[in-house]
């Protein structure tokens, strides 16, 4: 195990060298105290008077035809106020997005996986509630069911859906299947990259479905009145997500919703939709009360999320300088029960941290009798990089070269095409490689009996729209108003972004995250959007804002506007005939020259800065029980710039984390008859701290030229290396390579068992 | 339904509520106590989120029945300030950044105050281990682990 000393951070940032005065500084976060004090609210620490409490009924069976459902003895049961099942909710359309979102929530005729959503109650107590849940009566007619990706795309499958026609082949099949989508892009020719190759490796790769595995279950509380109003206090990514959601499954007009974000216990993708606001709205409509609804957790396990297993098969040609020539890669990734993107992301991710001019890749998304995927920290990225580059460091020991030498050697830079059609902007992927190189951890000799693996990742980032809302106050301090939840540390992100424009004590602004009808549209938390796009409607309304100050010290001084500058939070006049006026002399002085300042932008940001992070890890493995355990681990990353440092250093290692639990444990375990054995803590097992050395950070940054600041977005990319870094340490350590996942005890055993045999 | 009637300590406070039985004392402390520092995370014990220090000893409050909690005294989160001062853990967590979303905080400050009343001079192993059953999905745990090791040397050493 590391020391603390040894493994004490050494980012790039947090020490001044920017230049600038705020940014890339370490203040404690403004929610901070709250948060340590035990006072901080989330969705589940809300109580209203009179409030009820929603239970939802979850189906037994992985794949049925609801025949009938009986709420008669529930709905005589003590405390019971209102029961709803799907007959309650409006009609949903045959198919699409919507269909997906609204049979997500509730069941209509067929339920689609275990724990699919059957009906609900509200009751006076949770006890009450559960007991009336329960008592409610539904006549399943089983019909056969599938789980994992090759059965369902068997010919002949039990079809999911009889609407379901493959997109992406041609000629449009005549006949139904699980096989929603075919995804392709090709460059060149790879029949001639593989005959150019001097050695070809081809392998199979699989990994397994995975949970989010956020502390914080899933929980609103939905207040419906008289005249068909709705508000919802909710814990989410995204509150305007929920009011549009929620208004899309009720078939609502979106003004009858009021969001107010409750603080979130945690997201990493899997609250950027919704499962429980329509149906407590329901309820509480039904009711006349508020209602609660708080998931436990194995409802949380069995019925939200999930991230997708995949297959994937990989063959890759290089020469024997280290040239990668061709890859061609098949993916499959399952969707749950209904159908998204995730083989199309795996497909435009799979190579690009490698420069190739022919390839061809085609990606499957398969649906199945398992819950619907959700986003999970730079979605099917993780899968895909396993495959690549546990081949990659393949070749690299077949050609006899430094598995980094190599990844230089085949980097990408800025103008080279990426594998889905447009070039490469500005990136830092060969800056990463190059830090994890020099680092001390790389260059330090590997222990004796421990494995090295190295590997990189790539995640997109997003723009998506965002708003912001600066108020001067009379004091002179200022009041941030965004619309983005803080998951990570974004109010301090904003505050550091606002007090450098501003020229402000970042002590003396207040970030608030504000509700539905108090701030602008702002798109869900995604994509590593909220520094980067929220960032620059805070900017962009503090520069509004410094226009406006300049505006009225001129008035102060009876002087042209343009003889007024902004330097370090004061009016200063050019031609030095005035004292400086600071911003609180300004503010104190509002009424006077024209009333309250305060600023809005809204804003689609264009020119996200794409992620790469590279990383290293040394592993020793137990030959009689084949426990991995992690020795050290290094993670280089591109921020483009680190706002708080301190927080970007907290995403990049707990993404390293969460794929360190991908890789080594994590997995959704089905019995054959559609149920999941594993849906708790205690056997779903994400790393704890006694599993772990400290995770040493390297932030890199290659500012990203589309943002004011140069924020790229942190928040993803960091799952991504770990899976492959993993299989790639093991293999150095036992010169066994595993290729499927999770590398848990007894699958390395039975891998170490095989190979001595 | 009849209801137990409880007397206990919280965080110093003489106080008493009425249960049904089987309630949780972590249902006890949220909702009849408005104490809502521990949380749930998985009712089940294994995340450590309602971690509370019932007569000396850590505990998963979702675990304990109510009743159970008669004549205990009971520190919580809520507990760990004075009026004018943070205990030295909430001021290294928010120092070192040991927090992201902060819903796991309140049962890692409870969970390493225990460790440190036992142990004020824990290495990083035995903080690991101290905080095993605690998860928390955000940090890595890296900036949790360092932080407990800051507050056990300012304890150790006040200014």
């Amino acid at each position: 195990m590391s020391t603390t000393e040894a493994a004490a951070s050494t980012g790039t940032n947090g020490n001044g060298a920017s230049g600038y005065r705020w940014v890339g500084t370490r203040p404690v976060r403004h929610d901070g105290l709250d948060k340590v004090a035990g006072k901080a609210r989330y969705a589940a620490d809300l109580n209203l008077p009179g409030m009820l409490y929603g239970h939802i009924l979850r189906s037994p069976h992985p794949h049925a035809r609801i025949v009938s459902i009986d709420t008669s003895a529930a709905e005589a049961m003590p405390g019971v106020k209102a029961v709803v099942t799907g007959a309650d909710f409006p009609e949903a359309p045959p198919k699409g997005a919507t269909r997906n979102l609204m049979c997500t929530v509730i069941a209509r005729d067929t339920v689609l996986y275990s724990g699919h959503a059957v009906a609900a109650v509200a009751a006076s107590t949770r006890r009450e509630a559960k007991a009336a849940a329960e008592a409610i009566e539904v006549t399943y007619e089983l019909l056969p069911h599938v789980l994992n990706i090759s059965d369902a795309m068997a010919d002949d499958a039990p079809v999911l859906h009889d609407n379901l026609f493959t997109r992406g082949v041609e000629p449009r099949p005549t006949e139904p299947s699980n096989i929603a989508a075919r995804t392709v892009y090709e460059r060149g020719d790879v029949e001639q990259g593989f005959a150019e190759a001097d050695i070809v490796i081809e392998r199979e790769f699989s990994t397994q479905a995975v949970h989010q595995g956020y502390i914080e279950p899933h929980a609103c509380v939905v207040d419906c009145d008289q005249e068909g109003k709705a508000v919802i206090w909710a814990s989410s990514q995204g509150h305007f997500k929920v009011r549009s959601a929620t208004a899309e499954v009720l078939g609502w007009d979106t003004s009858r919703i009021k969001v107010i974000p409750a603080e979130i216990g945690g997201g990493f993708g899997g609250k950027t939709t919704i499962y429980i606001e329509p149906v407590a709205a329901l309820l509480s409509t039904k009711a006349g009360r508020p209602v609660k609804i708080v998931m436990s957790r194995e409802d949380v396990f069995r019925a939200t999320g999930p991230a997708p297993g995949a297959i994937i098969k990989m063959k890759v040609g290089a020469r024997n300088d280290g040239t990668i020539t061709t890859a061609k890669a098949w993916l499959a990734y399952e969707n749950g029960a209904f159908q998204g993107m995730a083989a199309m992301l795996g497909c435009m991710c799979v190579v690009s941290a490698y420069t190739l001019d022919h390839l061809y890749v085609e990606g499957f998304d398969v649906v199945l009798n398992r819950p619907v995927n959700v986003a999970y920290r730079a979605p099917s990225a993780p899968a895909a990089a396993f495959a690549m580059d546990s081949v990659v460091d393949e070749i690299a020991e077949r050609v006899g070269m430094d598995p980094i030498d190599l990844r230089i050697h085949n980097c990408p830079s800025q103008g080279d095409p990426t594998p889905y059609g447009p070039k490469w902007p500005m990136i830092g992927l060969r800056e990463c490689l190059e830090a994890i190189r020099d680092s001390d951890h790389y260059q330090s000799a590997l222990p004796a009996g421990q494995g090295r693996g190295v590997a990189s990742g790539f995640w997109f980032n997003i723009g998506e729209a965002s708003s912001a809302t600066v108020n001067l106050n009379e004091n002179g301090t200022a009041t941030v108003i965004t619309g983005s939840p803080d998951i990570g540390g974004s109010r301090a992100s904003m505050a550091l972004m606002a007090a450098e424009e501003l020229g402000l004590d970042v002590h003396l602004i207040q970030p608030v995250v504000g509700d539905t009808e108090v701030v602008g549209f702002t798109d869900v938390t995604e994509g590593s959007r909220a520094t980067f796009a929220t960032g620059m409607a805070v900017v962009e309304a503090c520069r509004d804002l410094k226009e406006q100050l300049r505006k009225r010290a001129a008035k102060t001084w009876d002087c042209d506007v343009e003889e007024v500058e902004w330097v370090d939070g004061s009016a200063v006049h050019g031609p030095g005939e005035q004292e400086p006026l600071t911003l609180a002399a300004i503010t104190g002085n509002a009424k006077r020259t024209g009333g309250p300042l305060g600023a809005t932008a809204s804003l689609n940001a264009r020119g996200a800065g794409p992620a790469f992070s590279v990383q290293v890890a040394d592993v020793s493995v137990d030959q009689e029980t084949g426990r991995v355990t992690v020795e050290r681990y290094t993670t280089a990353q591109d921020a483009g710039t680190a706002i708080h440092p301190s927080y970007v250093e907290g995403q990049m290692q707990g993404g390293v984390v969460q794929g360190i639990g991908w890789a080594l444990n994590e997995e959704y375990i089905y019995s054959d008859d559609g149920n999941l054995e594993n849906p708790g803590f205690l056997d779903y097992r994400i790393p704890v701290a006694s599993d772990l050395p400290m995770i040493e950070t390297c932030i890199v940054e290659v500012p990203n030229p589309s943002h004011p600041y140069g924020v790229r977005g942190v928040g993803e990319v960091g799952i991504v290396p770990p899976l492959p870094v993993m299989a790639n340490a093991v293999a150095d350590a036992t010169g066994v390579r595993i290729s499927d996942l999770p590398l848990s005890p007894p699958r390395v055993l039975e891998a170490l068992t095989a190979a001595e045999s | 339904m009849s209801r137990t009637h409880v007397n206990c300590e919280v965080n110093g406070d003489a106080v008493d509520f009425l249960t049904e039985d089987g309630e949780s004392l972590l249902n006890a402390l949220r909702d009849e106590l408005g104490l809502i520092g521990a949380k749930e995370g998985c009712g089940t014990g294994d995340c450590g989120a309602c971690s509370v220090i019932m007569d000396g000893r850590l505990q998963c409050a979702c675990l304990i029945f109510a009743p159970e909690a008669d004549g205990a005294a009971i520190t919580t989160c809520e507990g760990l300030a004075s009026a004018d001062e943070l205990h030295p853990l909430q001021q290294c967590f928010l120092e070192g950044a040991a927090l992201q979303c902060g819903i796991c905080t309140p049962g890692f400050l409870i969970a390493a105050k225990a460790l440190l009343d036992e142990n004020p001079d824990p290495t990083e192993t035995e903080v690991r281990y101290a905080l095993a059953g605690n998860l928390c999905r955000c940090t890595g745990y890296d900036k949790i682990v360092r932080s407990v090791l800051e507050a056990a040397v300012q304890i150790r050493t006040p200014a």
